[in-house]
């Protein structure tokens, strides 16, 4: 307990970087997978290429990415919201193609023959009625953000994973539970708050009635 | 008038849209049907771009419909698909309001627009402007999907198969008030359905469609009374009076259980038949069951003696016609006399039935309607 009251300010600034990592890097996720999806969905033929090159890449463990970051721009946060925001971009880019993809040709259809633009189609028609499932994306990809932002500690960038390395090298198991349990926590929290967000954006009309 | 001159429209080696020539004036009802696969569906969406001929024109008011702005041209013509074509992320009210708002209506008069429009299909503004699709029954998606199509009064308005998903009596719900609509409206309606008995009801004008090509346009009535050929004749099914290709005979128009006497028969016992089954004269054979003619009560008790035969009373002056004749010519026979009856001859004299008023009446629904 008096661990935790002498540690608590640092612990917070680490919460506070940690968070801060995590949504910077989905927010730069999201700004990349969107747009890009919607350009798969009006290039069929360019989506399976691109989106089997994202899933390659996020089979590459996280470490080797960092290293590699490291190498290229040296220490700090930016190898790892670089390393971040590519692991983030991977399920909003898949949740956000397929949810307009699955949107029904009829309402397409509909909206087109009735005189909208492709650019109103997008907005008004397709974007609301992937919605759903973009913010399911977003949810997967803050999770997984959370956990593998531990690891930016490593290249110096701070945030919960720095309690950890440091318990780790020095054997200490209260600094190992100090990272890892705000992180854990952090995960729940944040799946929990995407999911609510995720059923908030689902347009009135498409929620199944209980 | 939205004109089509020379349309072809194929898809690799397939050919959709076969030099389609036809034009549908302004104000008419005009329905597609044929076969799955003729182009109905095609020659509609070719009307609002959604379809690119390959070659030849479509015109609307003389104007080619390529040479005008895609976008422009569908928010001037009305749309309206089968089932599912209401956003679902939409409220009843922006889903009616969808064009207008393509087209910066003020929000004032897109909001009487919505009004207006749901007063015509008596769904009440306070109660069904907010609800969602989904909370709304089939029927009255459908009829949102047409307000839809109408809000910006366009002069056209395309419908493909719009009552194919709902239920019968919902259907004819909504065939009465599309067609009331119409007339109110004044509207260009251009409909595409499978369903003869939909097209004979809502058309001014059918346009028959098989392979590509228009086999059949014509008013309800021409087509059922003369079907091209065979492929619109099995579609009407049995609506099709069979006179109009094969003339209906008179054995056709018949009832064939036919009380017959012998001509020695006397008459206080014909007059005991005749009351039996309620008749007032009697059909008479001879000995080889030829036909002789018929003895009336009326005879009998003017000049009949009991135990008189019946052969000296016979009436030969009625009205008689071969099975094989025309059955037209035996019902105007019928009509034109005081007789109650023709009698149907087979090619040996005898009796083969009776054409009488209600056997008429029964062939003639069997041949509008099937088996009664």
């Amino acid at each position: 307990m008096a661990t935790i009251m002498k540690h608590g300010p640092e612990l917070l600034i680490s919460l506070g970087q940690h968070i801060t990592l995590t949504l910077a890097a989905v927010g730069m996720g999201i700004i990349i997978a969107v747009p890009l999806a919607i350009l798969l969905t009006r290039h069929k033929k360019l989506a399976p290429v691109v989106l089997a090159l994202a899933s390659t890449i996020q089979t590459i463990p996280g470490l080797v990415m960092l290293g590699l970051a490291l190498v290229i721009s040296g220490v700090g946060v930016k190898p790892a919201l670089f390393v971040l925001t590519i692991y983030s971009i991977l399920p909003v880019l898949q949740n956000t193609y397929t949810g307009i993809n699955e949107v029904l040709p009829a309402y397409k259809d509909a909206a087109k023959g009735l005189g909208m633009t492709k650019s109103q189609v997008l907005m008004k028609v397709e974007l609301p009625l992937a919605l759903p499932a973009m913010a399911s994306g977003v949810r997967i990809s803050a999770v997984y953000i959370v956990s593998w932002a531990t690891l930016a500690g490593m290249v110096g960038a701070g945030g919960l994973g720095d309690w950890i390395w440091t318990g780790l090298s020095t054997y200490n198991t209260t600094y190992i539970l100090f990272g890892a349990v705000p992180s854990a926590l952090l995960a729940v929290l944040l799946s929990t708050g995407f999911g609510a967000l995720e059923s908030a954006l689902t347009p009135r009309g498409m929620r199944r009635t209980s | 008038m939205i004109e089509f001159k020379n349309v072809t429209k194929t898809y690799g080696p397939t050919t959709v849209l076969d030099d389609l020539s036809f034009s549908i004036e302004s104000g008419e009802f005009a329905v597609l049907i044929g076969p799955s696969g003729c182009g109905k569906t095609t020659t509609l969406r070719t009307i609002n771009r959604l379809s690119q001929p390959t070659s030849g024109t479509v015109f609307i008011d003389g104007e080619d419909v390529m040479a005008s702005n895609a976008v422009e041209l569908r928010r001037k013509i009305g749309y309206v698909i089968q089932q599912i074509g209401l956003f679902p992320n939409m409220t009843v009210a922006q889903n009616i309001g969808v064009v207008p708002a393509l087209l910066k209506y003020p929000k004032e008069e897109i909001d009487q627009i919505v009004r207006d429009l749901l007063a015509l299909v008596e769904m009440p503004y306070e109660e069904n402007s907010h609800k969602y699709p989904s909370e709304l029954s089939g029927g009255q998606q459908q009829r949102i999907g047409v307000l839809r199509a109408l809000a910006a009064s366009p002069p056209i308005v395309l419908m493909d198969e719009p009552f194919g998903a709902l239920d019968p009596v919902t259907r004819d719900g909504l065939q009465k008030e599309i067609k009331k609509i119409q007339k109110k409206l004044k509207k260009t309606i251009v409909f595409v359905t499978h369903d003869m008995d939909e097209a004979i009801r809502l058309a001014d004008q059918i346009y028959f469609m098989d392979h590509g090509k228009i086999i059949q346009q014509g008013s309800p009535e021409e087509i059922l009374h003369k079907p091209a050929n065979d492929v619109v004749k099995s579609f009407m099914g049995k609506r099709v009076n069979g006179a109009s290709t094969t003339p209906l005979l008179a054995e056709e128009l018949m009832k064939s259980r036919v009380w017959t006497v012998d001509k020695h028969i006397q008459t206080l016992r014909s007059i005991r038949q005749m009351e039996k089954r309620e008749v007032n004269s009697l059909i008479v054979v001879d000995d080889d069951e030829s036909f002789l003619g018929t003895v009336s009560i009326e005879a009998i008790k003017e000049r009949g003696k009991a135990g008189m035969e019946i052969a000296s009373l016979v009436d030969s002056n009625a009205l008689t016609v071969n099975r094989k004749d025309n059955g037209r010519e035996a019902l105007d026979k019928l009509l034109a006399s005081e007789f109650n009856y023709v009698v149907v001859l087979n090619d040996d004299h005898s009796v083969a039935g009776l054409i009488t008023r209600t056997s008429t009446a029964k062939a003639m629904g069997e041949a509008l309607w099937g088996e009664m």
